[in-house]
């Protein structure tokens, strides 16, 4: 019910919108919540497990009951707070967790059952018959779990990530965050003054007092006024601080659009900002604690302050006739706003003997609420007193336990809070988090003239921290009345007292853990799953927690806490993986001759981070065997192109470059030629491969390195730790060029004459011998010339500055065609390494060391190396090691499976009887057969050998011979010719 | 997390690459015997407390740097270039 | 206290107030024939085994805090047998067999889920790798499928196969892995253990292992010294600091792994289904959270909290993998401390001290092994030699390099693995 003139809510402007179907008019500024309950709605949820009916509990975005779906399709929204959600026009929101209606919830029959159902129930049961736990227990448990549901559909909504850096971030802005940023602001350092809510002010929105000789919501209005008109201060309105981490780095959730109507085309929904503060001010407030009493979860029971929320903020009176029950001042200070509000208050249940400030309503002290009843929504309550029971009618209560401190940032870097005997609360850690300053009621302070002033207390310390000067400000007058509080955790009574709302939790489940022995709150939360709710405990914690220390007689600093773990509220996924979706998760590196090949038809792989073509269909290919076989014909025959821009290029300069090759390489690369280019094997410290490649002497003082594709990163990233770290004094430096140069692989019989019609000067074999490099030029156009190998064939690699990389690539393809060649792609390469035994990451995956290759005499005797000593352990060394051979199938048609395993002719394929496995597989169209690379114990010493390949997955299996891995030319006078 | 890089100043944690403890500096001779090697490679001090790792800004200026680190509060103590440090205990 | 649903029933029906301890809070003896130092997963779990398997009862689990309060609470309770290196696949393939009926053995239910896991690959190379996976799982006697693209879609439709930066080439479906409810093993463990006679002491650390002429006497606790014929050390996550009481190094370097959970929501996803490109793991408890993993935050810590950066990275992969959970919000993140090995897999051996025996180094993948472990750790501790399966997890592997169990290849640096 609307209360007239109350509220902040802009009453010109009249919002609609639906609940489960059915249309309701609220006004600008209010949540779902508080237009609801204008209109009447007191029932809009149900409980986790006993599915019971449930109004808001709170008027924040702790709220563990009134939790909602919004939208439908793909931006079906679930478990969304009804107290913290904006209402916009055509907003569209559904109850969730019932069936077939939030009024007639089938599941219910749950509450009926709650005795069997108490802590921990299905640890004893569901156990018989083993097979029906996945059938038919698990599926039931399931479904009648969960909250709100998701769409199953992709989220296309837009979210973004940014980055800020500030002198001083303030969380909160009610009196002591205002104060906090005011003067850090007037100071003239950079602050950020962010708020969870929609609106700036804390309680001052929600409270009745003055500030300044002014109604605190006004004195607001003017600070952030003042705030907004200063260069140096950001103000981030809906953003919550979710995280404190390390370094002064805090995450937070800025809710940009969904306030608005859903995500709009131009603005992201919401945005996760990670800022860098060198100092912060924590000014959360405090949450007020639920009272534990029989019955206390019926939908019009609620906190004191989220009663004055809606009353003073929202101008809604959530009740006709109004009980308040509490154990502090707070209860009072309700009652008075309502009945100054011209709602009726049934009557003011105090527990304390001694009456506070009286009103005019009727006061019981010394009294307690010990049951109430109203299925759907609260009718009546029943108190007792010293003079007996007493029942109530009331269709709305007001309680209050008293405050706990918004201490759950500072717990996020493992500071334990303190349990305070005065406020019956924990309070935070002193430095729980470096550059942290708790203020106001976030630290205990729970007048507004002590929360202002410890806002500007807390600034100047921070300040002080950043070596700024600061600006002379004082506090402004304010209430300061004291905090009476006693004890009241629960109130016995015949019926359920829950403490956990949402995953309905009572007093009597955590006695009945205690009772089991799961007596650490550790335990305890997890067995009886208090506090494992979406507000993770902020309304129920403590609470619990005095229950547990009642039951094992402990006190409660004794028993001790659970921690608060980030986030602070629970943060979308599509917010915190934010611009991952499709091609946003990893950069795409595009090849110079990437568009002309995607032009050709050839299908794109990803290579890492690159993209490669697979291969070139032509015409009347149907496969993309026939494309791969007719590339290797080719390229066997005539000549072929292929871009080899990504494997790795590192220029290596410097008086040492040739001593520090030799350190990092297995082998010399000292005494390389000027002009010449070697293979060289690259081992981990740890004695396994790490890459291979070939390197090019260009200069007396420079190389340039080639990596493979994979291990580009990990190589340069190991020769500057090799170099920083070990040999500091060599005089070498070095850098990644694998972006500046575009290279390709000329291959074939055919590919000298075809390069002799692209380069400026031709070359034959005496000017340009296998393994020989230099400098070249094309079309004048500097470029360097490698004639180097990896099909068997004669071959090169001919490198040009990128941004002639399309040009070359194109004049090569024309020229390749004109000799009856073309392009081939990465199967045909693959084909043409295996055929002629070269190795890529498929065989060095990490596992293999030199010998296991077959090139242990790469390691060279004369000199150390990175790796040598490791790969000489007597286990590194055995003969039974998997090692690398070539396989062919007896019957060359019977098909090879990377992946398969070998077994003994006759032994069984078991892992006992292991032989090795494929790494690598391919059709040969030269060999007329399948060939594979792959891994057998003691593989060089079997040559011959016939042994059985078996792939269970896919159930194929071949009788092969073990094989010298080089399957053509051996000798490799091709490549010489 | 944010590490000062003594070249490029104080950075975010995504531009840094862990290496693991700056024992890594110290590459026992090649005949230096299994235990050396073994220390060196594998064993850990592993210490809930001040620790000195090796890091990398690699997504800044390739700079290895020791860092002087505690692993239980995550206080960054000192950070400096790992070369400086090799070349020191010459 | 046998459970059964008749128990539950007679107790609802009597006010819950029939319930009682499941396990004892005893005082430590004098003396023991075993102590087992750490009441997690593992240490509980061998107790269960000494007791219950090896005939030993007399045995004290020292816990520092509240059992099961290190990792085997704090993880992303996923149980496999997926590994292809001879000398782990035998391992958990027979810690799977042990999963599969210690329901029945402990008389608790701890929800071990066999909803199938599903490893996706993005490229040939992936895929052949899986194959051969796949293959030695077959070989060992545990199940695999390999299942193409269209295979992983039926199974799970809500991936994103059409824009992904890295498309899904398939899978390696593993019918037989799943998820159990993390807690209740550790608490199962400790009721079984408890009911044969062991004493659980928890609030008991150890503050000194006695030694004496090369061999292990007793330990130091803050409950007072406690003697003791033989030692298990098995407290993951703290492996170093209690190996360093009797002297030694480990070759483990403290990482932490952080993992997720989201609010609970209606069943949206029925398998275990991980990342093959971004390290990203994901499936849906009973109670509707759903569960996620990836990276290590990659540098030694023992914080038991996460970075953001890792955070946000995990979550990318799980975004670019199924935009679906866009709309779930993650509700809590945490961090365990892991044992990272210069191998990734564990070590169960005697040491150089007689009596003292080690059980560590489980990497991130210390909760399937919750079962074997104890098995084997109880074998060894109580017959002096390892059990067959676990025969490869010697202390010495990296000094000598014979069977060095390097799944992912990475090497010698201990946090890439």
């Amino acid at each position: 019910m609307r209360v007239t003139g109350k509220g902040l809510i802009n009453r010109d402007k009249q919002i609609s919108f639906s609940f489960d179907g059915k249309s309701y008019n609220g006004f600008e500024g209010d949540t779902i919540a508080s237009a609801l309950l204008a209109n009447d709605v007191r029932l809009m949820a149900r409980s986790f497990k006993y599915h019971r009916p449930r109004g808001p509990l709170t008027a924040g975005s702790e709220e563990p009951n009134a939790l909602m779906t919004l939208h439908s399709g793909a931006r079906q929204t679930p478990n969304v707070r009804a107290t913290a959600q904006e209402i916009f026009s055509g907003l569209e929101v559904r109850s969730q967790n019932n069936w077939p209606n939030l009024e007639r919830d089938v599941m219910s029959v749950n509450d009926m059952f709650s005795n069997f159902l108490s802590a921990g129930f299905y640890y004893k049961t569901f156990m018989w018959p083993r097979a029906f736990w996945e059938k038919l227990y698990e599926p039931i448990i399931r479904r009648a779990a969960g909250l709100g549901a998701l769409s199953g559909l992709h989220d296309e909504d837009m979210n973004e990530k940014a980055y800020a850096f500030c002198d001083v971030l303030v969380i909160g802005s009610g009196p002591a965050g205002l104060m906090a940023a005011l003067t850090a602001a007037r100071s003239g350092a950079d602050v950020i003054l962010a708020e969870d809510d929609s609106r700036f002010g804390g309680r001052l929105l929600s409270e009745v007092e003055d500030v300044d000789g002014k109604p605190g919501h006004l004195w607001v209005d003017d600070v952030i006024a003042e705030l907004s008109a200063m260069d140096n201060v950001r103000l981030m309105k809906r953003t919550s601080i979710v995280g404190a981490y390390d370094q002064g780095t805090y995450g937070a959730v800025e809710r940009v659009s969904g306030h608005l109507r859903g995500a709009h085309a131009d603005a992201p929904l919401e945005v996760f900002w990670r800022i860098s503060a060198k100092q912060s001010v924590l000014a959360a407030g405090a949450l007020e604690r639920p009272v534990a009493f029989p019955m206390n979860d019926r939908p019009g029971i609620m906190t004191a302050s989220a009663v004055r929320s809606y009353l003073n903020r929202w101008g809604v009176a959530p009740g006709k006739r109004v009980a308040v029950f509490g154990n502090n001042d707070d209860a009072h200070r309700t009652a008075r706003d309502l009945a100054a509000a011209g709602v009726e208050v049934a009557a003011l249940i105090d527990s304390r003997p001694d009456s506070g400030p009286s009103g005019d309503f009727p006061i019981l002290t010394g009294a307690e609420v010990i049951d109430t009843k109203g299925r759907l929504g609260l009718k009546q309550i029943t108190v007792r007193t010293n003079a007996g029971m007493q029942t109530i009618s009331a269709d709305c209560l007001a309680m209050s336990g008293g405050w706990n401190p918004s201490v759950h940032l500072t717990c996020h870097m493992n500071g334990r809070p303190v349990w305070d005997d005065k406020l019956l609360s924990f309070v935070p850690k002193d430095g729980a988090i470096p550059g942290m300053t708790v203020a106001g009621a976030a630290q205990g302070v729970m007048s507004t003239a002590g929360a202002l002033q410890s806002g500007l207390e807390a600034a100047k310390t921070a300040l002080a921290a950043v070596d700024a000067k600061v600006a002379d400000v004082t506090a402004p007058q304010a209430e300061d009345a004291a905090y009476n509080i006693a004890p009241l955790w629960q109130v016995s009574g015949k019926g359920r007292a829950w403490l956990d709302f949402q995953n309905d939790v009572t007093t009597k489940d955590v006695k009945q853990a205690a009772a089991e022995n799961y007596q650490s709150v550790e335990h305890m939360k997890r067995y009886t799953t208090q506090g494992m709710a979406t507000d993770q405990g902020k309304n129920s914690n403590v609470g619990a927690l005095a229950v547990l220390a009642d039951a094992t007689g402990r006190g409660i600093p004794e028993t001790g806490t659970t921690t608060f773990r980030p986030p602070f509220t629970p943060v979308a996924m599509a917010t915190l993986g934010a611009g991952a979706r499709g091609a946003g998760f990893a950069p795409q590196r595009f090849i110079t001759s990437h568009d002309m090949t995607v032009k050709a038809g050839a299908p794109m792989i990803e290579a890492g981070l690159w993209y490669r073509p697979s291969y070139y269909p032509e015409k009347g290919e149907l496969t993309w065997r026939e494309s791969t076989d007719r590339e290797v014909n080719m390229v066997r025959n005539h000549v072929g192109i292929t871009d080899v821009s990504t494997l790795g290029k590192i220029d290596v300069q410097g008086p040492d470059a040739g001593a520090f090759l030799d350190f990092v390489y297995t082998n010399m690369f000292s005494t390389l030629k000027v002009g010449r280019v070697r293979y060289g094997l690259m081992l981990r410290e740890d004695g396994f491969v790490m890459d291979d490649g070939t390197t090019a002497r260009l200069g007396e003082n420079h190389y340039v390195m080639t990596t493979t594709t994979a291990g580009a990163g990990e190589v340069m990233k190991h020769l500057e730790f090799v170099h920083q770290c070990l040999v500091p004094d060599m005089d070498v430096q070095f850098i990644s060029v694998t972006e500046q140069w575009a290279q390709f692989a000329v291959a074939g019989p055919k590919s000298r004459v075809l390069l002799n019609r692209i380069l400026d000067s031709e070359i034959d074999n005496d000017s340009w011998p296998f393994m020989a490099c230099g400098d070249v030029s094309m079309g004048g156009v500097q470029g360097r010339l490698f004639r180097i190998s990896f099909s068997g064939e004669h071959a090169y690699e001919v490198a040009i500055p990128s941004r002639y990389g399309e040009a070359l690539y194109a004049a090569l393809l024309e020229e390749a065609k004109a000799l009856d060649g073309g392009s081939y792609g990465m199967e045909a390469l693959n084909v043409l390494r295996i055929e002629k035994g070269f190795i890529t990451h498929s065989e060095i995956h990490g596992r293999i060391n030199a010998f296991d290759i077959g090139m242990e005499r790469m390691i060279s005797a004369k000199k150390d190396c990175i790796g040598k000593t490791s790969a000489a352990r007597p286990g590194q060394v055995a003969q039974d090691r998997d090692r690398l051979v070539g396989l062919k199938p007896v019957t060359p048609s019977q098909k090879l499976m990377a992946g398969a395993h070998f077994y003994n002719v006759g032994a069984e394929a078991t892992r006992e009887n292991d032989q090795g496995y494929i790494t690598s597989v391919c059709y040969s169209p030269t060999m007329k057969s399948y060939l594979a690379l792959g891994f057998v114990k003691n593989g060089p010493n079997r040559m011959g050998e016939k042994i059985r390949m078996v792939d269970a997955l896919r159930g194929v299996e071949t009788l092969c011979e073990i094989c010298h891995p080089v399957f053509m030319d051996q000798e490799g006078e091709k490549t010489r010719g | 997390m944010r590490l000062t890089c003594p070249l490029c100043g104080e950075r975010d944690r995504r531009e840094f690459y862990y290496k693991g403890d700056a024992i890594a500096l110290n590459r026992p001779a090649p005949d230096a015997g299994t235990d050396a090697w073994d220390d060196y490679l594998y064993l850990r001090d592993n210490p809930a407390g001040v620790t000195k790792d090796l890091w990398q800004h690699e997504l800044g200026c390739s700079a290895w740097i020791v860092v002087e680190r505690n692993t239980v509060t995550h206080e960054v103590l000192s950070t400096a270039l790992a070369s400086d440090v090799k070349k020191a205990t010459k | 206290m046998r459970f059964s649903a008749w128990q539950v029933l007679k107790n609802g029906l009597t006010g819950n107030k029939g319930w009682t301890p499941h396990w004892r809070s005893p005082e430590p003896k004098k003396e023991y024939d075993i102590i087992i130092i750490g009441g997690g997963g593992h240490g509980l779990s061998t107790a269960y085994h000494l007791a219950a398997v090896y005939g030993n009862a007399n045995v004290a689990v020292l816990e520092k805090g509240y059992i099961g309060g290190g990792n085997v609470g704090r993880n992303t309770t996923i149980v496999r047998a997926n590994y292809f290196l001879d000398g782990n696949s035998q391992f958990y393939s027979h810690s799977l067999k042990l999963w599969e009926k210690m329901e029945g053995d402990l008389n608790f239910n701890a929800m071990h889920s066999q909803r199938g896991i599903i490893n996706l690959f993005h490229s040939d190379g992936q895929r052949d790798a899986a194959a051969r996976r796949g293959n030695m799982m077959i070989s060992q006697g545990d199940d695999a499928i390999l299942l193409d693209r269209e295979g992983v879609r039926e199974q799970v439709p809500f991936l994103d196969f059409e824009q992904t930066r890295f498309p899904i080439y398939g899978g390696l479906y593993h019918k037989r892995g799943g998820t159990a409810r993390h807690d209740a093993v550790a608490w199962g463990y400790a009721r079984g253990a408890d009911q044969r006679g062991v004493d659980i002491i928890q609030n008991c650390e150890v503050t000194g292992i006695d030694i004496e002429n090369g061999a292990v006497t007793g330990v130091q606790t803050t409950k007072g010294p406690i003697k003791a014929k033989k030692v298990g050390m098995v407290a993951a996550g703290r492996s170093g600091q209690v190996a360093a009481m009797a002297g030694m190094r480990l070759p483990i370097e403290s990482n932490i792994l952080q993992a997720f959970v989201t609010e609970g929501l209606k069943p949206c996803l029925d398998h275990v289904v991980t990342y093959g490109m971004g390290h990203f793991y994901i499936s849906q408890s009973d109670k509707g959270g759903l569960v996620f993993g990836g990276d290590l935050d990659f540098y030694a810590s023992y914080a038991s909290r996460g970075n953001l950066s890792t955070a946000e990275h995990v979550i990318e992969a799980g975004m670019a993998l199924m935009p679906m959970i866009g709309k779930a919000k993650m509700l809590r993140s945490w961090g365990g401390i892991m044992d990272m090995t210069p191998d990734g897999s564990p070590i169960i051996d005697k040491t150089d001290i007689d009596g003292l025996y080690v059980d560590c180094g489980w990497n991130y993948g210390g909760f399937k092994a919750v079962p074997a472990s104890g098995d084997c750790f109880a074998h060894l501790l109580a017959t002096g030699r390892p059990h067959d399966v676990a025969k490869k997890f010697r202390l010495d592997r990296f000094r000598t390099g014979v069977d060095i169990l390097d799944e992912e290849g990475k090497g010698s640096q201990h946090n890439l693995h």
